[in-house]
C-alpha cells in the first residue's frame, strides 16, 4: 500500500465522519465548521480525484460562499454563539428561537 | 410546537384583525391591537380544553411521523441499492454506454477548440444545460431579492432590518487590502483561462464574488456601493444573459440546420481560441459573481447598492 492510498483513505474516512458529525451537533455553528471541513476535504478528494474544475468549485462553493451564507443566516435568525450577549434581550430571543425548538 | 400553532393562529386570524381594525376599533393602534391579539392567543392556549386538544393531537401524530419517516427511509435506501445492482461494475468496459464520452474525449478538441475537454463539454456540447444553470442562478437571486429586500414602501417593517456596521478592525482592514487584489487576479485569470486550464466561468466567477465579499466585509459597503448598484448589477446579468441566450440560440440553429457555422475556432492553446467559449465563461462569470455578491448583500444588510 502506497502512501497515497493511506492518505486517500485517511479523507475517505474523515469524510465520513464530518458528514455524520454534521448531523449529530446540536449546535449551529459547530455544525457550520464541520460542514466547511466536509467541502475542504471533498475538494482534496475531487484533485486526488483527477477533476480540478470539480475541486475548485468545490473549494469555493461549498466551503466559502456557502459557509458565508449560513453564517450570515445564523446571526439574522439571532441566536447562537455568534450574538453578543451583551446587546441581547430576552423578548427577542424567545421570539426568535421558535422555528428551531419544536 | 406552542409557538408553532400561534404562528398558525396568527395566520387564521389576519383576515379578520383587518376587519376588527376598520369597523370596530378606529382610533387603536396597531401595536397595542397586535398585543391585544397575542393576549387573548395566549388565554386561548392556557385553557385546559386546548392543552388538552393539543396533547392528544401531539400523541396521535407523533407515532404516525415516526412509522413515516422510518418507511420513507426504508424505501429510499431500497430504491438507492436496487440502482446500484444494475449499475456496470467499477471498471467495467460497456461499449454502448462510453460511446458518447468517448467522442468527447477524442474529437472535442478538434471540435470545440478548447484544450480543457471539461470546458468544451459544458459551454459546447451541453451548453444548454449551462444556461439552464445560469438561468437558476439568477432566478434564485431575484427571490432573495423579492424575499430580503427591505424597500422603501414598507417603513415599519424595516425596523427588522439588521444595523450594519463596518468592522473597525486593523487587522482585517489590511488583511482585505492585501489579499483583494490578488483575489480578484485568480479570478480573473480563472474565468479567462476556462477554455485552456482548469476551472471556468462557474467557479472563477465564485471567486470573484467572494474577493466582491471579502472587499465589503472589511472595507464597508461604501467601496463596493461606488461600483454595484442595484441598477447595474441588473443590467449586467442582463447583458451576460442575453449575450449568452442569443449567441447560443444562433449557434443551436446553425447546428440544426447544417449549416456551416462562421465563429472560427483559432490556434488550440491561444487565448483568443475555441469559438464562443472564452465569451461565454466570461457572461457566466459575471451572473455568478453578482449573484454571490447579491446574495451576500442581501443576507448581511437587505439590499444590494444604495437604499
Amino acid at each position: 500500500m502506497t502512501l497515497l492510498e493511506i492518505f486517500k483513505i485517511i479523507l475517505l474516512v474523515l469524510l465520513i465522519v464530518c458528514a455524520i458529525g454534521v448531523n449529530l451537533t446540536k449546535r449551529l455553528l459547530p455544525a457550520i465548521i464541520i460542514f466547511m471541513a466536509y467541502s475542504t476535504i471533498m475538494a482534496v478528494v475531487w484533485t486526488l480525484l483527477e477533476s480540478p474544475d470539480l475541486a475548485i468549485t468545490e473549494a469555493a462553493v461549498g466551503a466559502g460562499i456557502t459557509s458565508i451564507l449560513f453564517f450570515l443566516t445564523l446571526r439574522r435568525i439571532g441566536r447562537e454563539e455568534l450574538k453578543d450577549p451583551a446587546d441581547e434581550d430576552p423578548s427577542a430571543d424567545s421570539e426568535h428561537a421558535k422555528e428551531a425548538r419544536p | 410546537m406552542k409557538e408553532l400553532l400561534r404562528a398558525w393562529f396568527r395566520e387564521e386570524l389576519s383576515g379578520m384583525e383587518d376587519f376588527l381594525d376598520t369597523e370596530e376599533k378606529p382610533d387603536i393602534s396597531r401595536v397595542e391591537h397586535k398585543s391585544a391579539v397575542r393576549k387573548w392567543e395566549d388565554t386561548l392556549l392556557s385553557s385546559p380544553e386546548m392543552q388538552k386538544m393539543i396533547h392528544m393531537r401531539q400523541r396521535r401524530y407523533r407515532t404516525l411521523y415516526r412509522v413515516i419517516a422510518v418507511i420513507s427511509c426504508i424505501a429510499f435506501i431500497a430504491i438507492m441499492l436496487y440502482m446500484i445492482a444494475h449499475l456496470p461494475r467499477y471498471g467495467f468496459k460497456n461499449p454502448r454506454a462510453d460511446v458518447i464520452a468517448r467522442r468527447y474525449i477524442e474529437q472535442g478538441l478538434e471540435e470545440t477548440g478548447a484544450v480543457n475537454i471539461v470546458a468544451g463539454m459544458i459551454l459546447d456540447y451541453r451548453a444548454f444545460d449551462t444556461l439552464g444553470e445560469s438561468f437558476v442562478l439568477f432566478t434564485a437571486l431575484v427571490c432573495a431579492t423579492i424575499l430580503l429586500r427591505f424597500g422603501m414602501r414598507d417603513k415599519e417593517q424595516s425596523v427588522g432590518a439588521p444595523v450594519y456596521k463596518t468592522s473597525t478592525d486593523n487587522i482585517i482592514h489590511m488583511i482585505g487590502f492585501f489579499l483583494v487584489p490578488a483575489i480578484l487576479m485568480f479570478g480573473i485569470y480563472i474565468v479567462l483561462n476556462g477554455h485552456l486550464s482548469p476551472g471556468g466561468g462557474f467557479s472563477g466567477g465564485t471567486i470573484l464574488g467572494s474577493a466582491l465579499i471579502i472587499m465589503s466585509a472589511s472595507g464597508g459597503f461604501d467601496i463596493t456601493d461606488r461600483i454595484f448598484t442595484y441598477k447595474r448589477l441588473n443590467i449586467l446579468t442582463f447583458i451576460a444573459l442575453g449575450f449568452y441566450s442569443l449567441s447560443k440560440g444562433y449557434v443551436f440553429f446553425v447546428g440544426a440546420n447544417g449549416m456551416h457555422n462562421p465563429i472560427p475556432k483559432g490556434i488550440p492553446g491561444a487565448i483568443l481560441s475555441a469559438g464562443l467559449i472564452l465569451p461565454l465563461n466570461i457572461a457566466v462569470g459575471m451572473v455568478v459573481a453578482c449573484t454571490m455578491y447579491g446574495f451576500y448583500s442581501l443576507f448581511e444588510r437587505g439590499r444590494i447598492g444604495h437604499a
